[in-house]
This record gives C-alpha cells, structure tokens and sequence, in this order.
C-alpha cells in the first residue's frame, strides 16, 4: 500500500516501515527553541540531569518572541538562553536577527525530507519546503535536546487539492485563510496536511511557507507540499546541506480528500476572536482600523513586504502601522530596494526583525476597543496583549489597503 | 488514581493565550505566579474561585494555539485536579501528558458548572456525582500512559536517560 509524505519521512527517521497511526521513536534531523519555549526547556534539560546536548550542530536558538528585551523579567530568561546555548555550542540567533520560522530554512538549516521540530507551534511553516516539522513543547524539546530523538503518533493525512490559479490581488494568505475558514480550527487536529496541485505549483516558495505556517491553525500537525522545481532551486540558494525530497505514492491512502477551485477566490479576512471566522473582503470592508501590522513569521518576507510597499508608495496612511522585517537579512534587502523608506515615508514604524506585536509581549499593544489588522496568524482575545482589542487578519495587500482608508479595505482598488 | 472535585465549565476552542496570556508568560518561570492569570481573560475571577482538586471542563479544542508549556503548568499550579474536555489540540496534549497534567477526553454535555465529579483513572470511568451518571472515557495511548505513570516526560528521562517504551 503507497504512503502520504509523512508516513515515508517517519519511515525513514524511525527505521521502520510504519503507517497512519503507529508510534515511533524517531531521529531528529534539526531541533530549534525559540524565548518563549527555551528557558523552561533548560530547566527541563538541568532537571533531567544531562550534560551535553546530543549535537550542537543540529541545534539553534532563537530571541524573537520578545526583542529587544521589554523587561527586566525577560532580559534574565534571554540571559539564560545565550548561557547555555554558548556553554553547549549551539547556533544562536540573537535580537535582530529575525523570526525562528525565517530563519530555519533563510540560513540553510533545514531542507527536504528532514524531520525537524521546534518549540513554537508554528514549526509547521518548512512544510512547505517538504520538511516534516512540527510544534512541540519545552520537555519535548528538552528530550530531543539530549536524545537527538522524539516519540510520534505517525498521523494521518488531510490532502487538499487546490485547482486553478489565484486571481490578481488574492494571495496564498487569502487560500490559506479560506481553508481554515472552511475545515474549522479543529478540522485537521491530529492530521497532517499535504497541500497539492496547480494553484500551489504557481507560488512562490515564499508564498508557500505562509500556507504551511498556518496549517496549526486548523489543528494540523505539519502542513507539506512536494518538493518541485522551485523548492530544489530555493532550497539549493539557501542551503549546502544534502538532502532526499520525499513524494507521496500516487496510491498513498489519506483520511480526507477536499478538492477547491481557487480561479475565484476573494481577498479573505479572519474576524475576531478565532482564525476560522473567516469572511471575503466584502462582507467586513469599512469596519474602522486603528492599527495595522505587516510581518511575524506567517507574512514578513521579501515578497510582502514588495506588495505591501507597491500599494503604500506615495500614499499616507491613515491608521498607525507596523512593520516588522521577518529577518536582518530581510530589512537589508528592503533596505536596498527602499521599500523601508517607503514605510517610513508613508508614516509606518519600521520595528526590529522578530515576532513584532503578534504575541503581545511588546511593540504595539493596542488599546482598549481597537481594532487591529495583522498579517498574523492568529486574533485569539487578548493575544496582542490587550484583551478588550479586535484583531482581523488579511494578506499584507490587504493591511496595507486598509491602513491607507483607516477602514479594511479591498486591495484590488490599488492594483497597478 | 482518584480524583474529585467541582467543575468550572468553559466553552469550545478555549487557547493557549486563554490559558495563559502571552502578557505574563515571557516575565517569570515562576509558575506559581503564573498560575494567578490563569483564564482570566475568560474569567478574572477564576484563580480566587478554584478549590484545591477542583476540574476545568470545556467543549471540544482544548488547549489550541501556542506551544507554550506554561499553560499546563499555570493549570497545574492553580491545583486543577485534570482538564475534561470534549477534544484537545495535539501540542497541548503532549505538554499536559508531558508535565503529569491528567487529560480526559468524553462528552462534557452532561457536565454543568458547580457539578461534583469523580474520576477513577485506572478503570477509565469519570461519575457525575451530582447527576448520578456515569461517563465513558477515552482511554490514552501506552505510550502516554507510560509517561504520565512515570510522573511526567522529565521523571522517565531520569529513569532511562532516554525514551524507553518497552
């Protein structure tokens, strides 16, 4: 009988021929923390009385939850964090260098067939360069700290085919939205996603990492696409590593199968407070916006911060703005291209690479009754830090639409 | 192990940023102070009303959202006896059999706020004492079961130094 993606990457890793549903033990070929996740994983790791981590190499920390440092509580966790990954060898990215899920694949850590995970749900986004990666917790993290491996349930896989091509101004953030939209929060928990067809062939491998990134927010353990072309090219730019692509076999048996034609699909907006509670641009255009925000690990790459800027050049915007670069790497190229100046001049505040004000920690709180529009991945009550706040989510076009108006708006307006 | 307590109910797809807010969780390890926010985006109230055993019971989509650890932890360190609920997210699950925090996973239809109940993990059975019922439940996977009876991910790595299913 033929296997999904993850049933051969488990496969692989445990050394068995295993299938949906089994439980192995398997090799771990990248392991990451991000400073959220890190410090209860070192006390987790001191607690379980190790010594060494398993391979340096194969280990990288990341600050980008809450930096630079807003506190002095979380200035001792980072402190923590560049202790022991400097006693213990480890790669690690300090404040400024960018978004872990950034990172990963941007400075060649993790590449096609590899099972990787990391301590921040969002781990699922290399999924889109074929990677099997998923979200775990501190001790998880701790155990393959110290081990090099981790138990899986192998899941079962939740195929979306996706027909057609997007139509101009409607982006892999509007697809992915209109899927969690349509599954529910919890229509692929346990599962893991495979996304195929032509619709995912015509994106970018950009564009593919926010579709993979959100694949939690339908409850999925990974969300993976098949290496092509583009992924090899992308993937040999970025990284040295050797690596296997891994395909699923065209008689692979999958849990669910949903097919949808995406040549129609509109502009997309998640509406408080869950990411499923998800309308076309329509139905929500004109509610009134205080802030906007473009970045996190979903949409703060090259390609939207080109869309956000084609569509803020020479415009003032009306609603405050925030844009977080995913990464150093990312700001520098902006930089160059003088989409920063862009920002700036269209009255943005440019923030360091990281996480910005998704999680709530620092960088743009909102205040009480307001409405925020992010390119976030999720709008859960409070997660902003602010409890009494509203946060929608659209593409980077999208924001950028609505904060010029000060109300969401449709970004088809502003198609040159 | 037996476990009773009175029942705090809350609805479907309750998150981690409910759990615990990423407002307080970057601040401290201290998960005793942690647990003082616990819920209380949902209920301010909560951390006052809970009396030592006590369950949290909710709909289906317990625990979605972030990875964060803090959130069994703050549950436990409120002395929440276990978590019932209709269907949990896989992360959190993890992190609850990880910590030694009990999942139960039934229909919470027939469970209101106030209601007395009582768990028997062993023989798999939860009682709703104050509508004399009785509720089946699903039960873990070895693996899980392994964990939590050795108290949590960290005592079996004392244990074995590794993961050791056998």
């Amino acid at each position: 009988m033929g296997k999904t993606i993850a049933e051969k990457i488990l496969s692989t890793k445990s050394g068995r021929d295993v299938k949906a549903n089994d439980i192995v033990v398997a090799e771990l070929d990248f392991i990451m923390g991000q400073d959220g996740t890190s410090p209860l994983a070192i006390q987790a790791f001191q607690e379980m009385q190790a010594r060494r981590v398993f391979d340096p190499a194969r280990i990288a920390m990341v600050i980008d939850h809450s930096a630079p440092s807003p506190l002095e509580g979380v200035s001792e966790l980072h402190r923590q964090m560049r202790s022991f990954a400097g006693e213990q060898g480890i790669c690690f990215y300090d404040i400024g260098d960018g978004v872990c899920h950034q990172l990963l694949p941007e400075q060649g850590h993790v590449v096609p067939g590899d099972l990787v995970i990391g301590a921040d749900s969002h781990t699922c986004t290399y999924g889109a360069i074929n990677v099997f990666s998923t979200g775990v917790g501190s001790t998880d993290l701790a155990a393959g700290l110290i081990s090099g491996k981790l138990w899986f349930k192998v899941p079962e896989t939740f195929k979306f085919v996706l027909n057609g091509q997007l139509p101009a101004g409607v982006y892999s953030k509007d697809l992915i939205l209109h899927l969690i939209g349509d599954v529910t929060a919890d229509g692929a928990t346990y599962m893991a996603a495979e996304y195929v067809g032509e619709a995912i062939a015509g994106l970018s491998v950009e564009a593919r990492f926010t579709i993979s990134n959100m694949a939690i927010e339908m409850g999925a353990k990974a969300g993976l696409m098949d290496a092509d072309q583009k992924t090899l090219d992308w993937v040999k730019e970025h990284s040295t590593k050797s690596f296997t692509p891994v395909k699923a076999d065209a008689d692979a048996v999958y849990a669910r199968v949903k097919e949808y034609d995406v040549s129609r699909l509109e502009p997309q907006v998640a509406r408080p407070h869950t990411v499923d509670n998800v309308a076309p641009i329509g139905e929500v255009a004109g509610t009134p916006i205080q802030q906007g925000v473009i970045g996190t690990c979903t949409n703060g790459r090259m390609e939207d911060l080109r869309i956000a800027a084609s569509i803020l050049k020479g415009r003032k915007v009306k609603s405050r703005l925030i844009v977080a670069p995913s990464s150093r790497q990312v700001m520098l190229q902006a930089i160059r291209e003088g989409l920063i100046e862009i920002f700036l001049e269209s009255g943005a505040a440019v923030v360091t690479p990281g996480c910005g004000p998704c999680v709530g920690t620092h960088n743009g709180v909102p205040s009480d009754g307001e409405n925020v529009i992010s390119t976030a991945n999720r709008n859960f009550k409070g997660r902003m830090g602010n409890n009494r706040a509203f946060i929608y989510l659209g593409s980077p076009a999208t924001v950028a639409a609505s904060v010029i108006k000060g109300e969401i708006s449709d970004p088809r307006e502003y198609l040159r | 192990m037996d476990l009773k307590g009175q029942v705090h109910k809350f609805g479907d797809d309750v998150n981690t940023d409910y759990i615990i807010s990423g407002r307080h969780k970057f601040k401290t390890l201290d998960m005793k102070e942690l647990a003082k926010y616990v819920m209380e985006d949902l209920d301010p109230e909560f951390y006052n009303k809970v009396k030592a055993g006590d369950f949290i019971v909710a709909g289906s989509n317990f625990g979605c959202g972030s990875s964060r650890e803090q959130a069994p932890l703050a549950i436990i360190n409120a002395n929440i006896s276990a978590v019932v609920a209709k269907s949990f997210a896989r992360i959190f699950y993890r992190n609850c059999i990880n910590t030694g925090l009990p999942l139960i996973e039934c229909d919470t239809e027939q469970i209101d706020e106030g209601d007395e109940l009582e768990v028997d993990l062993q023989k798999g059975v939860l009682y709703n004492r104050s509508k004399g019922i009785e509720i089946a439940i699903t039960p873990l996977p070895d693996v899980m079961l392994k964990i939590l009876s050795d108290g949590g991910l960290v005592e079996h790595f004392k244990k074995y130094g590794t993961f050791n299913f056998d």
